[in-house]
């Protein structure tokens, strides 16, 4: 038997107790972590001091108005809206594609296309980058938009895959078979029966892509030209120098987007899954 | 009739399996994404190997020439420079990854135990910060322990220091610029092991005598290594590579293989030597998730 310990003989039998009550202190221990440098960020968006020091002057829009009026910044945020729209929506047609494909046919090499398509999603960011710039280079393509747009779905559509494939493992065969045997030809009943059973998926798969286009740095540095700068490149070209509000209130206005864009997406799932 | 028998014959095999052998159409379709990902995934790495035997002119231009030079360059035992930085970044990948795990796996597994909509709620909390962009979330840490950042200038308020603390820059720095990172990359693969985990399991090992540690090690522990091994590969082998954050947070002091990879190819232009250091760190990437494979498949070998 095991002796009870000194903590167990104060609280019997309330030993899981005590370590839930560990796990939930941790949890928000960690919580705060995740959060606290977020909220100092956003709280020092608001500083009224010309300063390079964090020291608090009282309350401005300034930043604010600066971002807008920052056309490097504005151009740059541009250019990553512009790739990223690009890139979920050939990443959403090549990825849906291809999962129905490989779940339809039995390929003679569909083991070895399966693993090909995995390569982009697991490989280090900086080896796809510097071998994709090597090859353009060798190619004697111009570095710019194409390249960035061509990297950026190379890694992202492999994601609406996988997504897609998840999906379809739980989807009736019959379904297909049915509209077939109703008279669809077989682009219809993919068309018409099959790609709204996986739109859910297809969503996913696509905010997953457009995330992952719109934050990517790594890739794109080895990628883009002098004339092609997106959002984390200038973001990070700035954050070298250190201190800048305007970096701040840019960082609000990411953070809010992205929680407006969770919560409506979350409102959509909801709406989906009422229907 | 003679389809029909074989089709019979075939149906143990192809019982679950529902798919059909393509004809040329099939073929067509999928042919431009097998074409797009030898192109731009397979051919590339070709090339870049190629590069890594190639020697380059005085003005930096390629020269396709064989060579063992590069690779004798980062294997120079007398002056073990580029081995010293590949260890470095081991090291500190390795340290970002230990710290996420012990991080993590508590919170993974509490989010995991709740109820439905509390567990939810929690995940949301957890994803968001990693919706932001993480430049954002480096920035962030800067802002925080720079000379004149906030955490000096509270400790000098409260008079705890006379000087502001050099926290940027350092290897601690780098740390949690990295850990800050990657942590969510390790409580979602480990939530989603957990989630799976019946409680049952672990009442049972109670019920046998084990004590929480016991029954953590070897019921809770095994039944999560899963979770436990993705979170792995996605931290430990990202986090070698992340030039952006041991950049901004180590300031060149502390450079780790992607720095000097993204300096070859940038500013001392030897395209040929960051291919070998591409070449080697691809090797070390293989290396880790072969042996992470390994390791889970032994493991549901001994279940």
């Amino acid at each position: 038997m095991n002796k009870p310990s000194i903590l167990m003989r104060l609280f019997p039998a309330s030993g899981l107790k005590i370590l839930n009550w560990g796990l939930a202190a941790w949890t928000a221990v960690v919580l705060v972590f995740l959060y606290l440098p977020i909220l100092v960020l956003i709280v020092y968006s608001f500083n009224d001091t010309t300063k390079k020091t964090i020291s608090w002057e009282g309350f401005t829009f300034r930043w604010y108005v600066d971002l807008v009026n920052n056309s490097t910044m504005i151009s740059a945020l541009k250019n990553s809206l512009i790739i990223a729209s690009i890139t979920t929506v050939a990443s959403v047609i090549i990825g849906t594609v291809g999962a129905w494909l490989l779940h339809r046919y039995q390929y003679r090499f569909s083991k070895l296309i399966q693993t090909l398509v995995c390569i982009p999603m697991i490989m280090p960011e900086i080896i796809m980058g510097i071998s994709l710039l090597i090859f353009f280079i060798v190619l004697h393509m111009e570095l710019g938009f194409v390249t960035v747009i061509i990297a950026h779905i190379t890694f992202c559509f492999p994601f609406v895959l996988v997504a897609v494939q998840a999906r379809l493992h739980g989807l009736d065969p019959a379904l297909e078979e049915a509209a077939l045997d109703l008279g669809a030809r077989p682009l219809q009943a993919f068309w018409l029966v099959i790609v709204p059973c996986l739109r859910p998926a297809i969503v996913s798969g696509a905010l997953m892509a457009f995330t992952l286009s719109l934050d990517e740095i790594i890739v794109t540095f080895f990628t883009t030209g002098p004339g092609t700068r997106t959002l984390p490149i200038e973001i990070y070209g700035k954050a070298r120098v250190g201190l800048d509000y305007t970096l701040n209130a840019l960082s609000t206005v990411f953070f809010l987007g992205t929680i407006a864009f969770v919560l409506f997406s979350e409102y959509l799932r909801k709406l989906s899954a009422r229907k | 009739m003679q389809s029909a028998a074989t089709t019979t014959t075939d149906l143990p095999a192809t019982a679950t399996n529902h798919a059909r052998r393509p004809k040329l159409f099939g073929w067509l379709l999928i042919a431009p994404m097998v074409l797009w990902l030898a192109l731009f995934v397979v051919a590339p790495l070709i090339i870049l190997l190629v590069y890594s035997f190639c020697q380059r002119d005085d003005l930096g231009r390629i020269v396709y020439e064989f060579t063992w030079e590069n690779y004798a360059r980062i294997f120079d035992f007398e002056d073990p420079i580029y081995l010293r930085i590949l260890w470095r970044s081991v090291l500190y990948a390795g340290i970002t990854t230990a710290f996420c795990i012990a991080i993590g796996y508590p919170v993974a597994w509490f989010i995991a135990r709740q109820r439905e909509t509390t567990r939810n709620r929690l995940l949301m909390l957890v994803m968001v910060p990693f919706w932001t962009s993480f430049l954002i979330r480096t920035y962030a840490w800067i802002t925080i322990l720079s000379q004149n950042g906030l955490l000096n200038g509270l400790l000098e308020a409260a008079k705890i220091i006379p000087q502001p603390l050099e926290m940027m820059y350092t290897p601690f720095a780098v740390v949690i610029g990295l850990l800050y990172a990657y942590l969510p990359f390790m409580i979602l693969p480990i939530y989603g092991s957990a989630e799976k985990v019946d409680n049952s399991l672990v009442d049972a090992a109670h019920d046998l005598g084990a004590g929480p540690f016991r029954a953590f090690s070897d019921v809770i522990i095994p039944l999560t290594w899963p979770g436990i091994s993705a979170g792995i590969l996605l931290v430990f082998v990202p986090a070698i590579g992340m030039f952006a954050v041991t950049d901004l947070m180590g300031g060149g002091r502390q450079p780790m293989i992607g720095n000097v990879i993204q300096n070859q190819f940038l500013k001392a232009r030897n395209w040929p030597f960051g291919a070998a250091l591409g070449i080697i760190f691809t090797l070390l990437f293989v290396i880790a998730y072969v042996f992470v494979q390994y390791r889970a498949a032994k493991r549901s070998q001994n279940e």
